[in-house]
This record gives C-alpha cells, sequence and structure tokens, in this order.
C-alpha cells in the first residue's frame, strides 16, 4: 500500500511538470461545432496559436465551469449562463455578444415529413400519425432545447409532440439523431444545418425568429484566463470571425462595444 | 483519429496499473490467505465497482472530489488546481473503478500457490520478503499479469465515470473512450469508426492474453 501511494505521489509530480502551459481550452456551445472550428483555424493562421475547443450544451459547460473546469474562455449560446458566471465573480468582466442563433426544422432524406419551417406540416404528420420520434436538444440545460420547445408551443404542438420527443444532450446531438439516429425530423441550430456534414443528409427550413426568445449568445473569458485566451477573445470579436459566424447562419451584433476592436492585436 | 486521446487513455492505463499493481498483490494476497471477521463484507466492498452502475460510482467521486468536498478543497489548496475535471482526479476514479479486476485475479492466483511450498520454504530458512519474491510472486505471476491485462482493457473503455468526472477535456481528461462520443456528435464518423476499431482489437487483444495466462496457469499447476 505505501508503494501504491509512493507511485500515485510520482505520478501526480510527472504529470504536474508535463503539463504546464498548454495550449488554451475554450469551452463552447454546440452549435459552434463547425464554425469555431474554421474562427480557431483561422485564428492560427493568423497568429500561430493553437486553441483547443470542448463542445457541450451551455448549460452543462456552466455547471462545469462552477465546479472549477480548467476552461479559459466560454462561448454560451444562451447569455444568461455568462451573466450567472460574472455575478459568481469567475469572469473577468460582462463578455461580449457574438451573435444570434436560430432554430430550424431539419428532416433527413427520406423522411415522412416535409422541411416547412412554420411546421404545418408536421402538425398533419401528427394527425396522420407519420411521426413516431423527433428530436431536440434537452430543454433543462440545453438553450436550443429551451427555444425548441417555445417554438413548439407557441405553434400549439407541444403536449401532442411531446411523447415522441427524444432528447439530445445538446444540440448537437440533437442534430445527430434527426440526420442519422431514425427520428422523422428535429429542431436543430441553423449553425449546424448549414455545415456540409449536417446538409448533406437532409433538408432544414428556418422558423420564424419570433416563435421564440431570441438565441442571444455571449462570449466571456473567464478568471484566470491567459495572453492567448485574451487574444482569442478579441479575435473572435473581430471581422473575419464575424464573417465566419455570418457564413454559418449567425446574425452578428452590430456596432461592436467600443474598446473592443476588432482585429485584435 | 484524436491520437492524443488514445495517448491520454495509454498514459491513465498505465498509472492505474502503477499505483493498483503493488496495493492489488498485497490486498490479494491477504484475502487468500488470511481468516478474519467481516472479510465477505471487505471482498464485497471490493467487488462492488463491478456492479455498480458508472454513474452511481460516478457521482460519488465527483461529490467526493468536488470543489465543496474536503478532500477537493486540500488538493485545490495544495496545487492551485481541481481534482475533477483533472488528470489527477481521472486517476483516482481510474483506481476505484479497477479495484475488482486488480484483486480477484491476483487473490485467486494466490489461493492456488500450495500453502506445504511456503511451509517448505520457511522451514528451508527463507525470510518472508525473498519468499514472496523468489516463491509467491512467480508462482501467481499469470493472475498478475492477467489483473494487469484486465486493468488495462476497462481503464481505456470506461466511459460513465469518466464522463461524469473529467468531463471532456482535451489532453487531459478526453480518454479514446469520450473522443469517441464527441466525434459522433461532430458528425465525424470516420474518426469515431477507427477509434472504434482501434478499442475492439484492444480488448479482444487484451481478452484472448487473460485467457492465454490462464491456461499456461493450469498447465503450470499440473506440472
Amino acid at each position: 500500500m505505501r508503494a501504491g501511494t509512493l507511485l500515485l505521489l510520482l505520478a501526480l509530480v510527472f504529470r504536474g511538470v508535463g503539463a504546464a502551459a498548454g495550449p488554451p481550452i475554450v469551452a463552447a456551445a454546440s452549435d459552434l461545432q463547425f464554425a469555431l472550428a474554421d474562427v480557431v483555424a483561422a485564428f492560427r493562421e493568423q497568429t500561430g496559436h493553437e486553441v483547443k475547443t470542448v463542445f457541450g450544451s451551455s448549460g452543462h459547460l456552466f455547471r462545469q465551469i462552477e465546479q472549477g473546469a480548467p476552461f479559459e474562455l466560454f462561448f454560451s449560446a444562451d447569455e444568461d449562463y455568462v451573466r450567472r458566471l460574472a455575478q459568481g465573480g469567475r469572469t473577468v468582466d460582462a463578455g461580449a455578444v457574438y451573435a444570434i442563433g436560430r432554430i430550424g426544422l431539419f428532416v433527413p432524406h427520406g423522411s415522412t415529413l416535409k422541411a416547412d419551417g412554420r411546421l404545418d406540416d408536421l402538425r398533419r404528420a401528427l394527425d396522420e400519425g407519420r411521426v413516431t420520434k423527433f428530436a431536440i436538444a434537452n430543454p433543462d440545460h440545453a438553450p436550443y432545447g429551451i427555444r425548441a420547445r417555445e417554438a413548439l408551443q407557441h405553434a400549439g404542438l407541444w403536449r401532442r409532440l411531446e411523447p415522441r420527443l427524444v432528447f439530445g444532450e445538446n444540440v448537437s446531438q440533437a442534430a445527430q439523431f434527426a440526420a442519422t439516429g431514425g427520428a422523422q425530423g428535429g429542431i436543430i441550430a441553423y449553425s449546424l444545418a448549414k455545415a456540409p456534414p449536417v446538409a448533406a443528409l437532409g433538408r432544414f427550413a428556418l422558423i420564424p425568429e419570433d416563435w421564440h426568445q431570441p438565441l442571444r449568445q455571449r462570449v466571456v473569458l473567464l478568471r484566470g484566463a491567459g495572453d492567448v485566451a485574451a487574444a482569442f477573445y478579441r479575435f473572435v470579436q473581430g471581422a473575419n470571425a464575424r464573417a465566419v459566424f455570418r457564413a454559418f447562419g449567425f446574425e452578428t451584433p452590430e456596432p461592436l462595444r467600443p474598446g473592443r476592436a476588432p482585429g485584435g492585436r | 483519429m484524436d491520437w492524443p486521446a488514445l495517448l491520454l487513455s495509454l498514459e491513465l492505463a498505465g498509472a492505474t496499473i502503477a499505483v493498483l499493481l503493488p496495493a492489488g498483490i498485497w490486498l490479494g494476497r491477504a484475502l487468500a490467505w488470511r481468516q478474519f471477521r467481516g472479510k465477505a463484507l471487505v471482498e464485497s466492498l471490493l467487488a462492488l465497482p463491478l456492479i455498480l452502475p458508472p454513474t452511481v460510482l460516478g457521482f460519488y467521486l465527483l461529490v467526493a472530489m468536488g470543489g465543496a468536498s474536503g478532500l477537493g478543497r486540500a488538493y485545490s489548496a495544495m496545487t492551485g488546481r481541481t481534482l475533477t475535471f483533472s488528470f489527477e482526479g481521472l486517476l483516482v476514479a481510474s483506481v476505484v473503478f479497477n479495484v475488482p479486476f486488480a484483486v480477484q485475479p491476483i487473490q485467486r492466483a494466490f489461493e492456488a500457490v500450495a500453502p506445504e511450498v511456503r511451509e517448505a520454504a520457511l522451514v528451508c530458512g527463507m525470510s518472508r520478503w525473498r519468499l514472496l519474491r523468489r516463491i509467491e510472486i512467480p508462482l501467481a505471476w499469470p493472475g498478475i499479469l492477467s489483473a494487469a491485462v484486465l486493468m488495462f482493457a476497462h481503464t481505456l473503455g470506461e466511459f460513465g465515470v469518466v464522463l461524469m468526472v473529467g468531463g471532456n477535456i482535451p489532453g487531459e481528461t478526453r480518454t479514446i473512450a469520450i473522443a469517441i462520443y464527441d466525434r459522433v456528435q461532430a458528425f465525424d464518423t470516420g474518426a469515431a469508426g477507427v477509434m472504434s476499431a482501434i478499442l475492439l482489437f484492444v480488448s479482444l487483444g487484451a481478452i484472448t492474453l487473460s485467457y492465454l495466462t490462464a491456461s499456461r496457469f493450469g498447465g503450470l499447476r499440473r506440472g
């Protein structure tokens, strides 16, 4: 047993020495799965710095940050999570809105559903029993799930659809279920539907934006973030990054707040 | 293909074996030969991770190592890092969920060592340490090897506990099993397929090796 303890200590010391100062780790809402990869690539090209990304539902990432996960930057699909972290003293400042997301109906090729953003076909499909499984992100902790629920409630379909819902851990998994998991369709992020690997699997139609609360997305530097993370924080608010976000179907805020000039150093 | 994740898994498996194998030899040997009150309870506790749902184990580990726990606070005060979401925390978790894989094969192996052999060695004046090194461990070796192989394969494959305690942090807690889950969500079926195939062959190899040593073990005893 003593030998075991000794080895444990040795292993820890060894890791501690080896693990110093790697690239910063960025926690990001799953709707950025594809868009952020492009932004990171552009950042790497411009600065030579590497950034590591972790994707999940904003609610999950929020909890992990509260529990001390070693992230330096947080992209939340719902700015409320950033506000709560800021109140808890875990952020450098209040952060900045970087994009406004949209949701829509995704139907895989060969589905019994039509890609109808006003959900009239979904209503008829429910009447005719054409829907057995429908995917959305988990509305308990995924902002896109919450907005999907609001849209379905607005259309008066929530209660009828509820028994047929399958919940993804995050909007990316919901998209995965909708595209390949045997569901007839799902409500997913526009930014995912625009990505070639998803777009190839089905068709997509935007849901009217006034059917749900806006998906205002906020990025914030977390306490203890290093220089590379700070540079990336400025970069994601610059013109290049905003062009990428727009290409993935996000609206970007205008104008930028003073003191957060595009381009960065 | 996420090579850093594979490397991290190998590192975790190696560290787990390094920590748990000596402890497993000590525990397995004690359980094989000693009788004491409450032995059945101790054996049950050590076997518990085998049947406990990974989420239950993960939940308790998260509570035990989290920022609100004594252990979590002490570790943060010492190192400035948190135990959850770190390699070290993952190692603690990995040691806990591997206990039955370490203890049981080793215990069976020591149980199979004939008491007469030990008694003869002691009568001949062999010291206990020499007895352990020269007689007992060589005789129990196939069981020890089998324990190491099982721990290795199980560490590479564990998912639920790792996800709950470690999150999904590249280079720190994103093991290959987590990376597969991550790649599937990212619509990266190719990478998920390659990594799954690697785990399939590693697991098959480990089980085969474990069976081979078991049959060789039987042969040794007969000879």
